[in-house]
Parts: C-alpha cells; sequence; structure tokens
C-alpha cells in the first residue's frame, strides 16, 4: 500500500505521540502517587512564593519577536523564489537575463528589510541592555559662579 | 513508512548511548572517570537513570495550569520527531516525499517553541517564566540566521526535497556534476562522486554558511553555549524547575532528539548525506564499492554522529554566554553575515549554470 507524503507526515504524529503516551502510561502504572500540601507549592529556593508568575513582561521579547515576525515572513517569500530563480532553461532561454533580474529583484527586497535591521540596530532595540547615553542637563537658578565662590572659600 | 519503522526505534536507542556517550566525553575532557559503576563500562548507566525516572511521582504543582503543564513536554516532542519525517535514509529510502520537505521540516521544528511556552507559562513558577522567555527569545532569534543558512543550500540544489538534495551530491546524481559547480571549466565529476560532489565543494562558500547554520543549530537545540534558557546556576532549571519524572525525560529526549535532527540535516546539507565521501579514481571504483543500502545509512549515521561528538566537545570547551552577548551574536552578527552569505550563493549558483 502507497502512503502520500502528508500520510507519512501523519504516522510521525500520531506514532510520536502514541509513544509518549504509552510511556507515560507505563509509568502510571510502575509510580507512586501520594500528593502533600508541601509537595505541591511552588518551587522557589525554600521560600513561600509571593504572588503568581503571571506578570507584565519585559517589553525587549514583544520588539524581538517583531523583528522575528518581518525577517520569518521574508524567509517565506524567498524559498520559493530560491527554486526558481537558477532555473536553468528559464536563464537559457533569456540568455542569462532571468537569473540576473530576479537577483536583483530579492536584492531590493531584502536591502529594504537589511535597512530595517539597521534602524533598529541603530535605535538600540537590538541590545539587551540598553546604554544609558548623554549626561544629565542641570538646571538650577544659583548661578555657577556662586558655587566656585564657596568651593574657593573652603578648600 | 521504513523510515518510521528506523527512526523511532533509533531516537530511543541514540538517546541511551548519546547521553552515556556525553557523560564518557565530559568526563575525559575533565580528566575524570565518569560513570563505571551500573554494567560494563558503566554502559547501563542511561538505562538505570531511565528505570529511575519512570518510577519517580509525576508531581503537578497547585498553583500550576494543569492542562498546559501536562500538555507541554508532550506537544515539544511530537514537533522535533514530526521533524524526522521528511528525512532520507539511503538511496531508496525517502522520506515523506515532499516538493517542500525542508520548508516543512523548518515550519513544523518551529512549534516547539509554543511546546516550551506552554510548559513554562502553565508551570507558574517565576525561574520557569524567566527560562521560558530567555528560550523564546533565544529560538526565535536563531531561527533566522538557520533559515537563511538554509535558503543558501536550497539555492545550490534547487529543490527543497532533502532525497533530491542528496542525490545531486554523488555518483547517483541525474544531473551532471562539475569541480566547484563551475561548467565553464570543464572539468566533469558526474562519474567520480565522493567528497568532490559534496555541496561544500560544489559551492565553496557554503562552508563559512555551515559555520552559520551549525551554531543556529546549537542555539535552536537549547544546547550549551546556548543553553541559557536551562542555566542550572541562574534560575534553577529554566522552564522544567517544576517538572519531575518521565515527563522531565521528554525534555531530554526532545534536546537530544533536536540534536540528532540538526545533526542529520547538517549532514544532508553539506556533507553528501548518504553518499559515499570515497570517489572513483579510474578503475578503483571506490564511490561505486562503498554505495548501497547498508552503506548508505552507515555513511549517514557516521556523518551525523561526528557533528553530534562536535556538538558535545562544543559543550565541554565553551563557557555559557550572558544574555546580550547571546542575542547581539544573533540579530547584530548572524543575521547580516548570512544576508550577505545567500548573495554570495545566488551568485555561484549562476556561475554554476
Amino acid at each position: 500500500m502507497e502512503i502520500s507524503g502528508f500520510g507519512i507526515v501523519l504516522l510521525f504524529l500520531i506514532g510520536g505521540l502514541v509513544f509518549i503516551l504509552v510511556t507515560l502510561g507505563l509509568g502510571r502504572i510502575l509510580r507512586p502517587s501520594r500528593p502533600n500540601q508541601e509537595k505541591l507549592t511552588t518551587y522557589e529556593s525554600g521560600e513561600e512564593p509571593v504572588g503568581p508568575a503571571w506578570g507584565t513582561f519585559n517589553v525587549r521579547f514583544y520588539i524581538i519577536a517583531l523583528i522575528f515576525l518581518l525577517f520569518e515572513v521574508e524567509l517565506v517569500f524567498l524559498f520559493p523564489w530560491a527554486i526558481v530563480f537558477g532555473n536553468a532553461e528559464k536563464i537559457n532561454a533569456t540568455n542569462g537575463l532571468w537569473g540576473w533580474f530576479s537577483l536583483i529583484e530579492a536584492l531590493v527586497f531584502v536591502g529594504m528589510l537589511a535597512v530595517g535591521l539597521a534602524y533598529t540596530w541603530k535605535k538600540g532595540m537590538l541590545d539587551w541592555v540598553k546604554p544609558q547615553t548623554g549626561v544629565k542637563e542641570e538646571t538650577s537658578t544659583v548661578p555657577q559662579g556662586l558655587y566656585d565662590k564657596i568651593n574657593e572659600k573652603y578648600s | 513508512m521504513v523510515t518510521f519503522l528506523f527512526y523511532l526505534p533509533f531516537l530511543l536507542l541514540f538517546v541511551l548511548l548519546a547521553v552515556y556517550g556525553e557523560r564518557k566525553i565530559s568526563a575525559f575532557i575533565q580528566s575524570r572517570y565518569g560513570p563505571v559503576e551500573v554494567g560494563p563500562y558503566g554502559l547501563l548507566q542511561t538505562l538505570a537513570d531511565l528505570l529511575k525516572m519512570l518510577q519517580k511521582e509525576d508531581i503537578v504543582p497547585g498553583a500550576a495550569d494543569k492542562w498546559l503543564f501536562l500538555t507541554g513536554p508532550v506537544l515539544v516532542f511530537v514537533a522535533v520527531f514530526t521533524g524526522f519525517s521528511v528525512l532520507p535514509l539511503t538511496d531508496q529510502v525517502a522520506g515523506a516525499g515532499m516538493e517542500a520537505g525542508l520548508f516543512f521540516l523548518l515550519a513544523f521544528v518551529s512549534l516547539d517553541v509554543v511546546g516550551i511556552l506552554m510548559s513554562g507559562w502553565g508551570s507558574n513558577n517565576k525561574f520557569s517564566m524567566y527560562g521560558t522567555m530567555r528560550s523564546i527569545a533565544q529560538v526565535v532569534s536563531y531561527e533566522i540566521p538557520l533559515g537563511l543558512s538554509v535558503l543558501c543550500v536550497v539555492m545550490t540544489a534547487q529543490s527543497m526535497d532533502l532525497q533530491e538534495i542528496s542525490r545531486q551530491q554523488g555518483v547517483f546524481s541525474a544531473n551532471p556534476n562539475f569541480l566547484f559547480g563551475i561548467r565553464s571549466w570543464g572539468i566533469d565529476l558526474t562519474d567520480v562522486g565522493g567528497f568532490l560532489t559534496w555541496n561544500v565543494v560544489r559551492n565553496p562558500f557554503l562552508i563559512p554558511v555551515f559555520v552559520v547554520f551549525f551554531i543556529a543549530g546549537l542555539a535552536e537545540a537549547n544546547r550549551a553555549p546556548f543553553d541559557l534558557p536551562e542555566s542550572e546556576s541562574e534560575i534553577v532549571g529554566g522552564y522544567h524547575t517544576e517538572y519531575s519524572g518521565f515527563r522531565w525525560g521528554i525534555f531530554m529526549l526532545s534536546e537530544y532528539g533536536m540534536m540528532l535532527l540538526v545533526s542529520l540535516l547538517g549532514a544532508l546539507l553539506f556533507f553528501g548525506g548518504w553518499n559515499s565521501p570515497l570517489p572513483n579514481i579510474g578503475y578503483i571504483r571506490l564511490a561505486d564499492w562503498t554505495s548501497g543500502t547498508f552503506w548508505g545509512v552507515g555513511w549517514l549515521l557516521g556523518k551525523a554522529l561526528m557533528l553530534i561528538f562536535i556538538q558535545m566537545w562544543v559543550r565541554w570547551t565553551y563557557p555559557r554566554l550572558r544574555v546580550d552577548q547571546l542575542m547581539g551574536l544573533s540579530w547584530k552578527f548572524l543575521t547580516p553575515v548570512s544576508l550577505v552569505l545567500v548573495f554570495i550563493c545566488a551568485i555561484w549558483r549562476l556561475w554554476m549554470i
């Protein structure tokens, strides 16, 4: 019997699932199950946990996910391109024009995203610990001269 | 069908031996003995560990989201294992016959991120949350260089079917093969085969591409030096802090499965897959003599196990990266480099015609 390509994928999917569930089921016969209050507490290095862990998270992860999404979509588009751009028949039929033309097209496409990457890099979004930039400007109504005088007097 | 019957038992046998192998290799690197007690030379150590794990209580913390906690590890394993479905085994035995097999593999293996998120979020533990967030940021970031390096191979081979990519790199090739892939030089190697027709020789720029692929593969498998998601010195156990018994073992199984998958993929894409490395020289038909069903399986697994050995060697040689170094390496170094390599490989492909 011939199984189609996706049929084999389904076989792997179900096979993997069945294997894991059977092994876990087998473990169920072997292992004890005696839960108690202390065992069921959340592990936090021996301390009583304060509050749930489901809280807010740093926005950096969100930005990384956004950049990833852009590049992944780009990849999805580049794979079909990679199959056709170097097609020998099409290149020979157009005297080599097909290959170079589609290469330049892809260069423009990737170039735009590369500019985006450069922009986020420049903005410091890729830096995990964002660097402190600039010196804080002191705005005081007392003129600097008065401070200098005091420094001079007591030095 | 045949690949399923081969890969499932092989994966289990591999995990048993690889855990033992890793402990022995690390022991050798650190001038220790490693496991010696259980069985001859400690060979049965992993089996004993497995039996112990099966007998351990499966604790579900009271504060956890029960469904996410229980199904997370299963999803991680299934996603990794389904990735094996498109891998070929020999010249006769192909995986799932799909035009876009490689594309499917990349798409499906990415699903293990969802499994990690489910188990980390479901644990309701602060250490697990940190581990999960790091893990997702890392896997997602290294997905880009991995995809781009695979794209370079797809461009060189003009196919996404792994069996077709493997067939091109040896004496079974349907198309003529030339030295460095350049037709105009006229050095025909179709009948010679061996390592001279591997992808890394057909397109020498695939060597740096392979380095990018290897680094990204290490990060995808959450292996040291990229094992920040489970760095025990900072966040206890990362996303599997709360797991115990065999449910924790599934994470280990998936990690080693991912190592094997990435290594097999590296062997198939860059180093000729099931093709023999020995070339035909005149009447000495080394490539023809060393091709066939058993030879093919042997070459493929030999190459993959070699890559796994290098992964373990790297793990016990380099210290763990810092989080900012990790993200910087992916976005500021590997991604731009692989973008440039994509265009170099594209130009090489146009020369190959």
